[in-house]
C-alpha cells in the first residue's frame, strides 16, 4: 500500500471527538462576555399586514432597556442571501418597513441588559397594523387577484424573464399521443423544520481595533460574513467570524439571520450582543424545507418504457426566497429522475406566499422530486402490469445517456444499487436484470 | 423579590451563588459558573441536553429552580471527566461514533452514567427507556445505545479481572 494512503480504509478519530464527549467543545452561545447585552425581536403577530406605526415608548421605560433598532437603523435593509452569487432582485427586509409578509417577520429589535428585560420590552412594543389578506397555497398565489407578496408585483421568482425554471427535451405532446398508457399523479409535501438541538444564535463582540468578532453557529460562515458586510455597509475585514462548530444544522442554519442585527447592535452600543433563537422561534419562524406540489404526467408503453414525462412543480418559498430559487434549479435538473426518458418537459415554479420563508434542508429540491417520482414509478408499474423492480430496471439510465438538461450521464450506479438492494432483501431478479450494467449502451450495456 | 444565597455541592466542591427567585439550575451553571457542558436546546424540558445529576439522579436543569438543589450534590459532565483520560462511558461514545454535532452528547453521557451507576448490565430496553427524555437530531439512537452497551461490557470485563 502506498504510504500516502494511511487514512483511506481506516477509522480515524474525529478531531472534535474528545471535545464533544467531555463537553469542552465551545458552541457559539457557550461563550459569554462581561457586559453582554441581549437582543430580542418584535415579530409580526399576523401573516400579512401594513405597518402603520411602531410605538416604542413603553418598551423604552423597561428597566434595563438599552436601545431599539428598526429598519431605519439598518444601512442596507433589503438584501438577498444569494445575491453573493448574482441572484436578483434584493427582496428580504432585515427589519420590515411598511409591510410584514409573514407571521413572525422581524419588525424591530430590542437590546437590553438582560434577556428578561429584552423580552419584557418586546412585549410592550405597540404595533399599529392594518391586516391584509394573505395567501398560503402555491396555486392560489398564482391566480389573478391573489394578494401580492413581493415588492415587484407578482408571486413568482423570475428565471431569466420566465416565471419558472424550464427544461425542454424532445416532444412530450407527440409522445403522449402515441403512448399506450397515460399515468398522472399529484404529490404534496408539507414544510419540515430542521429542528437542530442547538438553536440558531450568535454573539457579536466589538474589539479594541474597531473590528467585530462574531461567534456564530451558521453553517455558512463566509456567506454570513459577506451578507453582514453588505447589510451593514462595512468592509468585510472589519468582521471576524468564528464558526464551524454547529449544534446541528441540516440546512436550517445557512440563512443569514442573527449576525447582521447582533453586529449592528454591537456597533451601536459598543458592547457584546447576543442574539439567539428560543426553541419556539426555532420552530416557528426559522426557515423550513419548502412545501411542494408536484404534478407528474407520464406516457408509458405496454412494455413499461416511459417515453414522455411532464412535470409541473411548485415550491412554496414563503414570503422570501432565501435559497429556494436554487432548489428549483436543482429540482428541474432532476425532475425526470434517474431514468432514460426521451421526451421531457419541466416547469418548476418558486412561488411566494405569506408562509414562513423556506430554504435549505438536506437535498432540498431533489428529495421532494424523488418522493413524487418514486411513488409515480410504483403507479406506472401497476398500470403497466409490472412489478416495481422491473419498471425501474427497464427505465434506468446508463452512462452516456443524455439527461433532459443536456448533461451526459457519467458514473451511473442505479442498476448496480438496485441489484445490491435486491440481494439484501432476498428479492430474486430475472436473469436479464441480473446481467444489466450501467455501462454505456454502445459498449454492451444491455 | 430579593435575591437569595444558595449553597450546593457541584462536582464535589461547595459553591455559593446569589440568585433571584426561580432562577434555573441551568442558568446558574451556564451563566454564573461557566459550566457550559450543560447545554440549552429548549429550556422547556423537551430535549434533555441540559441533563445533570442531582444526588445521582438525572434531572433536566432547565426545569429546576436552583433553590430546589440547595444542600444537594450536583454533577455535570465536567465532573464526570477524570483528571486523566476519559471515563469509560466517554470512551465508549468515542469508539461507537455515538455523536455527530455533539450538542446532545453531554446530556446523553450524564444519563448513561446514572443508568450504569444503578444498573451495571442494563438490557437494551432499559437503555432505551433511560433516554426517553433525550433527543438527538443527528446521530440516530443506535450508536448511542451501542455505546452504553459497550461501556457496560467494558465495566464487566474490568470487574472480572483478578486484582
Ligand atoms: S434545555 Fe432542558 S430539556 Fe431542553
Ligand atoms: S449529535 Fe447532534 S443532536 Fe445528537
Amino acid at each position: 500500500m502506498s504510504p500516502a494512503l494511511n487514512v483511506v480504509g481506516r477509522s480515524v478519530p474525529r478531531s472534535d471527538g474528545i471535545g464533544h464527549v467531555t463537553g469542552r467543545t465551545q458552541f457559539a452561545t457557550d461563550h459569554s462576555f462581561p457586559g453582554m447585552l441581549h437582543l430580542k425581536i418584535v415579530r409580526s403577530p399576523v401573516h400579512h399586514a401594513r405597518i402603520r406605526r411602531i410605538d416604542l415608548s413603553e418598551a423604552e421605560r423597561v428597566p434595563g432597556f438599552v436601545c431599539a433598532l428598526t429598519h431605519a437603523d439598518v444601512p442596507h435593509n433589503v438584501y438577498t442571501i444569494l445575491g453573493l452569487i448574482g441572484v436578483e432582485p434584493e427582496e428580504e427586509f432585515v427589519l420590515a418597513e411598511d409591510r410584514a409578509r409573514y407571521k413572525g417577520e422581524p419588525i424591530a429589535a430590542i437590546v437590553a441588559e438582560s434577556e428578561e428585560a429584552a423580552l419584557d420590552a418586546v412585549a410592550r412594543v405597540k404595533l399599529d397594523l392594518e391586516e391584509l389578506p394573505a395567501v398560503f397555497d402555491v396555486e392560489e398565489a398564482l391566480k389573478p387577484g391573489a394578494p401580492i407578496v413581493t415588492h415587484w408585483g407578482n408571486n413568482t421568482f423570475m428565471y431569466e424573464g420566465h416565471p419558472c425554471r424550464r427544461v425542454r427535451f424532445g416532444d412530450v405532446e407527440e409522445a403522449f399521443a402515441r403512448a399506450d398508457h397515460i399515468v398522472e399523479g399529484v404529490y404534496n409535501t408539507k414544510p419540515i423544520e430542521q429542528a437542530p438541538i442547538e438553536t440558531t444564535g450568535c454573539i457579536a463582540v466589538p474589539e479594541a481595533n474597531g473590528r467585530y468578532t462574531v461567534y456564530t453557529n451558521t453553517q455558512a460562515v463566509y456567506f454570513s460574513l459577506d451578507n453582514t458586510s453588505i447589510i451593514l455597509q462595512i468592509p468585510g475585514n472589519r468582521l471576524h467570524f468564528v464558526g464551524g462548530t454547529v449544534g446541528g444544522g441540516f440546512g436550517g442554519k445557512v440563512d443569514v439571520i442573527v449576525e447582521p442585527l447582533a453586529t449592528l447592535a454591537a456597533m451601536k452600543t459598543n458592547r457584546p450582543v447576543k442574539y439567539a433563537y428560543s426553541r419556539s422561534e426555532e420552530m416557528q419562524v426559522s426557515s423550513t424545507r419548502s412545501a411542494w406540489r408536484i404534478y407528474v404526467k407520464d406516457g408509458v408503453m405496454r412494455d413499461g418504457r416511459i417515453i414522455a414525462r411532464k412535470v409541473t412543480s411548485y415550491a412554496d418559498s414563503g414570503a422570501y426566497s432565501r435559497q429556494t430559487p436554487y432548489a428549483l434549479t436543482k429540482h428541474a435538473a432532476n425532475a425526470s429522475g434517474p431514468y432514460a426518458i426521451p421526451n421531457v418537459s419541466i416547469d418548476a415554479y418558486c412561488v411566494y406566499t405569506n408562509r414562513v420563508p423556506s430554504s435549505a434542508m438536506r437535498g432540498f429540491g431533489i428529495t421532494m422530486a424523488s418522493f413524487a417520482l418514486e411513488v409515480q414509478m410504483d403507479k406506472i408499474a401497476e398500470v403497466a402490469g409490472l412489478d416495481p423492480w422491473s419498471i425501474r430496471f427497464i427505465n434506468a439510465y446508463r452512462d452516456g445517456d443524455i439527461k433532459p438538461h443536456r448533461k451526459v450521464v457519467e458514473d451511473a450506479t442505479l442498476i448496480e444499487t438496485m441489484q445490491a438492494a435486491a440481494a439484501l432483501v432476498g428479492q430474486d431478479l430475472p436473469a436479464e436484470f441480473r446481467a444489466m450494467t450501467s455501462a454505456r449502451r454502445s459498449e454492451g450495456g444491455a | 423579590m430579593g435575591s437569595k444565597i444558595i449553597t450546593f455541592v457541584l462536582g464535589g466542591r461547595e459553591v455559593e451563588v446569589m440568585v433571584k427567585p426561580m432562577t434555573t439550575l441551568q442558568a446558574v451553571l451556564r451563566y454564573q459558573l461557566g459550566y457550559t457542558a450543560v447545554k440549552e436546546g429548549c429550556r422547556q424540558g423537551g430535549c434533555g441536553s441540559c441533563t445533570v445529576l442531582v444526588e445521582g439522579e438525572p434531572m433536566m436543569s432547565c426545569l429546576l429552580p436552583v433553590e430546589d438543589v440547595a444542600g444537594m450534590h450536583v454533577t455535570t459532565l465536567e465532573a464526570i471527566t477524570p483528571a486523566d483520560g476519559l471515563d469509560r462511558v466517554q470512551q465508549a461514545f468515542l469508539e461507537h461514533g455515538a455523536f455527530q454535532c455533539g450538542y446532545c452528547t453531554p446530556g446523553m453521557i450524564v444519563v448513561s452514567k446514572a443508568l450504569l451507576g444503578h444498573n451495571p448490565r442494563p438490557t437494551r430496553q432499559e437503555i432505551v427507556d433511560a433516554f426517553a427524555g433525550n433527543i438527538c437530531r443527528c446521530t440516530g439512537y443506535e450508536p448511542i445505545i451501542a455505546a452504553v452497551e459497550g461501556a457496560a461490557r467494558a465495566s464487566a470485563s474490568k470487574a472480572a479481572q483478578p486484582g
